[in-house]
């Protein structure tokens, strides 16, 4: 259930269109006529682009009346950014793992430079 | 909570256009030591696999036309299996191969490691996976996350119930 909801999420971003909706609506709110504006198709294509982006809770619409601006919904966007920088700090820890390796092998070559490399001695 | 304020910080951008993520990363070593570090098994495994997770180096033959394969197992005694292959080598230069992960067994990316010489006893290492869709690719970032990524569920849960 909470995977089902995650991976709305990201394939609600996954398509360029909802990005740029997404991105438009991160200046302001907009309705469905002024999102739909700028593109080359129908207003039922970029209402169905909003109601995916509605589903994974990217977007709500207000009930007011006509003109029902859609809003973006930042927290959610938020935690993408969130989850993408958990990603890198995993990425960073093993790096840090890296550095442990590499001064491992600046000591195990003393001050030489690491042209003593076996291999081909191509090192520089 | 404050971001790192390092030198050698990690970078990571996820592509607009093409599902890829590069990360970018300086290292205090010369070139020749990253690329050993990268290439040789041993070396490799003792930095690659999770963070809490135990790795267990099956084959690393990073030569062109090699294969890697290596799985980690944690305290919960889940067991994840990664294999690929080297599709091409070159020393202290770059490295392309193929990444699977069992779990996932229909989506294979393509990882293109660039190393460069800083000078000064300075290199840097710019990785690019290239996935076969966005989805994937999503799917693969937040799965990097796993460990952490229970309180971001929870704290999506409790958001979409506010929606």
């Amino acid at each position: 259930m909470v995977a089902d909801q995650l991976s709305r999420v990201f394939s609600a971003l996954a398509d360029p269109t909802r990005r740029d909706l997404v991105a438009r609506l991160a200046v302001g709110d907009a309705t469905v006529n002024e999102l739909a504006a700028p593109y080359d198709v129908t207003l039922q294509a970029v209402s169905k682009h909003l109601k995916v982006l509605e589903d994974a809770g990217l977007v709500s619409r207000t009930r007011d009346a006509q003109r029902r601006p859609c809003h973006l919904e930042a927290e959610v966007l938020d935690l993408m950014t969130k989850w993408i920088e958990r990603y890198r700090r995993e990425a960073e820890e093993r790096f840090g793992r890296l550095d442990t390796v590499l001064a491992g092998l600046r000591d195990e070559h003393g001050e030489d430079q690491p042209s003593k490399d076996d291999r081909t001695g191509a090192g520089r | 909570m404050s971001t790192s304020t390092t030198r050698n910080q990690t970078s990571i951008e996820l592509g607009d256009t093409v599902p890829t993520v590069t990360i970018t990363r300086e290292f205090d070593a010369p070139v020749a030591h990253l690329f050993r570090a990268w290439t040789e098994g041993d070396l490799v495994a003792r930095w690659l696999g999770p963070r809490s997770q135990t790795m267990h180096m099956e084959r690393y033959d990073c030569t062109t036309g090699g294969a890697w394969r290596w799985w980690s197992s944690g305290e919960d005694g889940v067991e994840h299996h990664f294999y690929g292959s080297f599709h091409e080598v070159r020393r202290n230069d770059r490295i392309v191969q193929t990444f699977s992960y069992e779990g996932f067994p229909d989506s294979v990316s393509l990882e293109t490691a660039t190393f460069e010489d800083l000078g000064e006893g300075r290199s840097r290492v710019v990785t690019v996976s290239l996935v076969d869709s966005f989805e994937h690719r999503d799917a693969f970032v937040a799965s990097g996350m796993e460990h952490g990524v229970v309180e971001g569920y929870e704290k999506l849960d409790e958001l979409l119930g506010t929606l």
